[in-house]
């Protein structure tokens, strides 16, 4: 049986999405040359470094909810959980090159790094210069020693937010990388999935799993994850969570962090406040201080029950770039 | 074989990504995540359309197909056999007419750009793994193309039968461990269902 989806053709839900964003966002959002190439009406300026994410869709606001001056100027979009290929991202490059080069920042997955390295390429061949750093925060998609290996997921927020900031405030694309490799190097993700997605295409569910089953550690695509088991209480599925996180993380009594407990789309909000009260009992118990808490959904993964926990280790330059104003599509701070 | 020969061998080809496209989505389900049929399908969408009005070489006829692919799709089918394509039609540059050798020279240098472009070795459980073995065939294989790409389908299909005995160490499956063992490999699998279809289209 086809799942329920509000949709037309299956084929044109990535660009009707398009077409129906661009209609409530135009005060902050404009395509480019390439029709999934989507720009900030109000970020890209002469001598900035320009910030371009991007990735496949169904993970909304996720990536081009994000677009908007002080954080990322552009967003190269693809097929539902596809990478783009490169034309949208060079039309990016292209639009928001202000002379100073661009950071290309998006999740680690093998078909977007074949992608978005070949539209570094042939803007490379325009003489833009292009930078690339991957988000890795999902600490559950390989062992610590191999954390280059590990995918982005809801983290990427807290490393994008750092990034647009360090560019708006100036810094050169050295800098700017340096920022995004800090921040990206200090965000712990963890997830679980209850129940999952579909995608608009095909309209039958993307995996199997047991009415009292939950999957810990499943990746936003609903890439199997590193245990299932019985459904658990609120508070033992943030203690599985935060246990991992809290290891790696290594933070001292008296350091901050920022918390962002996400929806990965069917999961609703009372849920994710019940999880917040636990994450943020957790890290008072370990002597650290909350800066700043996000909840709801902000990296989704269509219509798959489940959240995620986001613990951004914050120092006094991170604590600056979060804390820098931003207004965008669907996300505005400070 | 002609530059409209190759264009037909194309269109068989997206004809058999409709037909396997729910297929490959399920088997992708298994162990990734179950888009790759829409990858692949989408994809070649985009070649029958590019191809439609198309007279061209063999080159021609390849380079536009490489063209299209990426473009429609992305993802990591997308830049993988954009690079097949291109290297294919530059194994194959300036020739109106392609003779079995010509096939066999294709389907290596399809092999060798896949290689090249994913940078998995044989035995990581990807489309390598039906690709490597394709290509080698070829270049042993004697006979007609028919023969030769009959030979690469062949041994494409025992090469994806494989996948399934291999620990996944590249792409999303990769994170999964022994987790990912009984499973085909799905870009494996639909590089059998190319092959077996281009060779079912001379």
């Amino acid at each position: 049986m086809q799942t329920k989806k509000i949709i037309n053709n299956g084929d044109d839900a990535v660009d009707e999405m398009l077409d129906g964003i661009l209609l409530a966002h135009r005060d902050h959002l404009r395509r480019g040359d390439h029709k999934r190439a989507i720009i900030a009406t109000n970020g890209p300026r002469d001598g900035k470094v320009g910030l371009m994410i991007g990735g496949g869709s169904g993970h909304e606001p996720t990536f081009l909810g994000f677009v908007g001056k002080g954080l990322a100027d552009a967003a190269a979009i693809g097929n539902v959980f596809a990478s783009p290929p490169p034309d949208p991202a060079l039309s990016c490059a292209q639009a928001i090159n202000g002379g100073a080069g661009v950071l290309f920042m998006y999740g680690n997955y093998a078909g977007d790094v074949m992608n978005f390295d070949m539209a570094a390429e042939m803007a490379a061949m325009e003489d833009i210069e292009v930078r690339t750093v991957l988000t890795t925060d999902d600490i559950a998609s390989a062992p610590r020693d191999e954390a280059e290996k590990r995918r982005g997921v809801a983290g990427n927020f807290f490393s994008f937010k750092a990034a647009g900031a360090a560019a708006d405030l100036g810094m050169d694309l050295d800098g700017c990388e340096r920022v995004a490799r800090h921040a990206n190097a200090r965000t712990y993700t963890m997830g679980v999935a209850l129940s999952p997605c579909s995608l608009p295409q095909t309209r039958r569910w993307n995996f199997d799993i047991g009415a009292d089953e939950m999957e810990i550690g499943m990746g936003i695509h609903g890439e199997p994850g590193i245990a299932r088991g019985p459904l658990g209480t609120a508070d033992e599925i943030v203690d599985a969570m935060m246990d991992r996180i809290l290891d790696e993380m290594g933070a001292s009594a008296g350091d901050r962090v920022a918390v962002l407990v996400n929806s990965l789309g069917a999961t609703p909000l009372m849920e994710l406040y019940i999880m917040n009260r636990r994450v943020q009992a957790r890290l008072a118990e370990a002597g650290l201080e909350t800066h700043r808490t996000w909840v709801g959904p902000y990296c989704t993964s269509l219509e798959m029950a489940g959240a995620s926990v986001t613990v951004h280790h914050l120092d006094d330059e991170l604590t600056r770039m979060l804390d820098h104003p931003c207004d965008c599509a669907m996300f505005r701070a400070g | 074989m002609d530059g409209n020969g190759v264009k037909s061998m194309l269109l068989a080809v997206a004809d058999a990504m409709d037909e396997n496209r729910d297929m490959l989505c399920v088997l992708d389900g298994e162990i990734g995540d179950a888009d790759h049929g829409i990858a692949m399908s989408g994809g070649f969408a985009g070649v029958r359309e590019a191809l439609d009005e198309l007279e061209g070489t063999p080159t021609e006829v390849l380079n536009t197909a490489a063209k299209a692919f990426l473009n429609a799709v992305g993802a990591s089918s997308g830049p993988l056999y954009a690079t097949a394509f291109m290297r294919a039609g530059m194994a194959v540059k300036g020739k109106d007419k392609l003779g079995p050798a010509d096939a066999a020279a294709m389907v290596a240098a399809m092999a060798e750009g896949i290689a090249h472009r994913g940078k998995a070795q044989q035995g990581d459980k990807t489309m390598l793994d039906a690709w490597a073995p394709a290509g080698a065939a070829a270049m042993e294989a004697e006979g007609s193309i028919a023969a030769i790409l009959t030979a690469a389908a062949e041994a494409a299909e025992a090469g994806a039968q494989a996948t399934a005995d291999m620990e996944a160490k590249l792409g999303r499956a990769a994170r999964l461990g022994a987790r990912s063992l009984g499973h085909k490999d799905p870009g494996a699998a639909s590089a059998a269902i190319m092959l077996r279809a281009m060779a079912a289209a001379v």
